[in-house]
Order: structure tokens, then sequence, then C-alpha cells
């Protein structure tokens, strides 16, 4: 039992990877704040763009991305005056300014820290033909278009953790 | 906890991290940077002197901070104090662990 406890007292998340599947703000956040949060920790950290999670890493799409007012209990607002136009717009401007009070960085900024700091961005090849998109639509910072296999390869070491967001 | 370097006795918590940074020198510094195999060059000084700045001037650090300060980039500030540079670096500059999640 000693010994047991020993050897949990040593282990330790070594890798962290994310699988992004959603472009709403709060999504995107989570994702980023897990992911840095992981790299000052000492821990590796990589995320996987797929599906609506490729907008945020898309040029012409990633600081337009919005909060969901829709089917969002956490709104606290009737579903049906979340639908009406510019809610989405106002919900996400105000949430934007929380995040700037907090001095969270914005999208595009966000990146280049997580890449500045060896966090892996992987865009899901799959995703991205079926969106119909190429290498030049995708931010710089990106590391390469890859498979999901190519991605579970990634998880090549103990310790390592797998987040569906 | 107290914890002695170079015969002076040091008030730390539990995760090291110095209580009173009256009590921080340069020595103690170079010392606590040795636990984290690293040799402070020119650069990591001034990265330090910027923390200790900061802190006494009551500003938050962040990851963000570190790359408007002009002083190093996020590249080599994670090649300079590996396993968890703002961790490590206020540790070795003895102010407290900051507590922001960016």
């Amino acid at each position: 039992m000693y010994l047991n406890l020993e050897i949990m007292s040593k282990t330790k998340v070594k890798k962290m990877l994310f699988i992004l599947s959603k472009a709403t703000i709060e999504n995107v956040y989570a994702a980023f704040i897990m992911a840095n949060g992981a790299r000052m920790e000492g821990i590796e950290s990589e995320i996987f763009f797929t599906f609506f999670g490729l907008e945020a890493i898309q040029k012409k799409k990633l600081e337009h991305l919005r909060v969901a007012t829709v089917g969002n209990p956490a709104m606290h607002i009737p579903t049906m005056l979340g639908g009406l136009p510019g809610m989405e717009a106002l919900a996400t401007k105000m949430m934007k300014k929380e995040m700037e009070k907090l001095d969270m960085p914005p999208v595009g900024e966000f990146l280049e820290i997580l890449s500045d700091s060896g966090c892996k961005l992987w865009a899901c090849k799959l995703a991205v033909e079926m969106f119909h998109l190429e290498r030049k639509d995708l931010i710089d910072e990106v590391d390469d278009i890859i498979t999901v296999g190519d991605f579970y390869s990634r998880a090549d070491q103990e310790n390592t953790h797998l987040l569906f967001i | 906890m107290i914890k002695t370097i170079k015969n002076i006795e040091l008030n730390v918590n539990d995760e090291g991290y110095l209580q009173d940074f009256s009590q921080w020198t340069k020595e103690i510094g170079i010392e606590l940077a040795k636990e984290h195999d690293i040799e402070l060059t020119d650069k990591h000084w001034e990265v330090i002197n910027y923390i200790q700045e900061q802190v006494a001037a009551n500003k938050p650090l962040s990851i963000r901070g570190i790359k408007k300060s002009g002083v190093i980039d996020i590249k080599q500030f994670y090649a300079l104090f590996p396993g968890g540079p703002l961790k490590v670096s206020t540790k070795i500059a003895g102010v407290p662990k900051p507590k922001s999640c960016i």
C-alpha cells in the first residue's frame, strides 16, 4: 500500500491532447486556456482542430467567432430571444469586453502565444477537405494537416490524456 | 517551512517559494536556479529583474505580459526556464507564484 502511494505521488500528466470540434468562443477559449495552462505547468500540449473547430485557425474567420445564444441555458435568456437578430453579436461583444478585463488575448494573439509556447496546432485532414479549404486558408502557425491516425500516434507516451471539446 | 541555502535560513512555502522577498539575494537566486538545473546568464537576469519590478509595482504576471514586455519573447522564455517558465522564474526571483490561469 505504501509503495502504491509512493508511485502515485510521482505520477504526473505529461501530455495533453485536445480535440476542438466547435467554433463558439466559449469552447475555443476553453481549449486554448487549458492547452496554454498545460505548457505553463511544463506539460506538453497539442490541439487537433476538426469540423467547426477549424474556424478558429482560418485566417478569415478566427476574429469573428461568436458566443452561442440559442440552445445555451447558461445565457439565462429565453431561447426565442436568443434567436433575435443581433443577439449573438451583443452577447459576443459583452463577453469579449469581460475577457479583455482579465487580460485574455484575442483569438489570433492567443494562437501566436500557443505556438510560441510549443503547443502543436493540427488541422484535421478530413474536415479540411469537407469544407474545401487549402493550406493557405489556415494561419501560418498551424503545424500541419493530419489524419485522425496521425493524431492518435501523437499519444505516444505514458501519462498522455485526450480531451474532446 | 525553513530551508537552508548557504547557511542562511529562509522561510519558504510548501512549494519552495520564498515567503519574504527581503531574504532574497542574487546568491540565493543562483542557488535556487541550480535546483532547476539552470545556470543563470545575463538574459536570465534581465527576466528576473523584470519579474521583480512587476511584482514590486503590483502588476500581475502572465505569459501575455511576457510577450509584451520587450525583455524576452515567449519561445526564449520557455527555452531559458524549462518545465513551466513563469513558475520556475518566479521561484528563482524570490516572488510568489503567479495565481493567474493565463
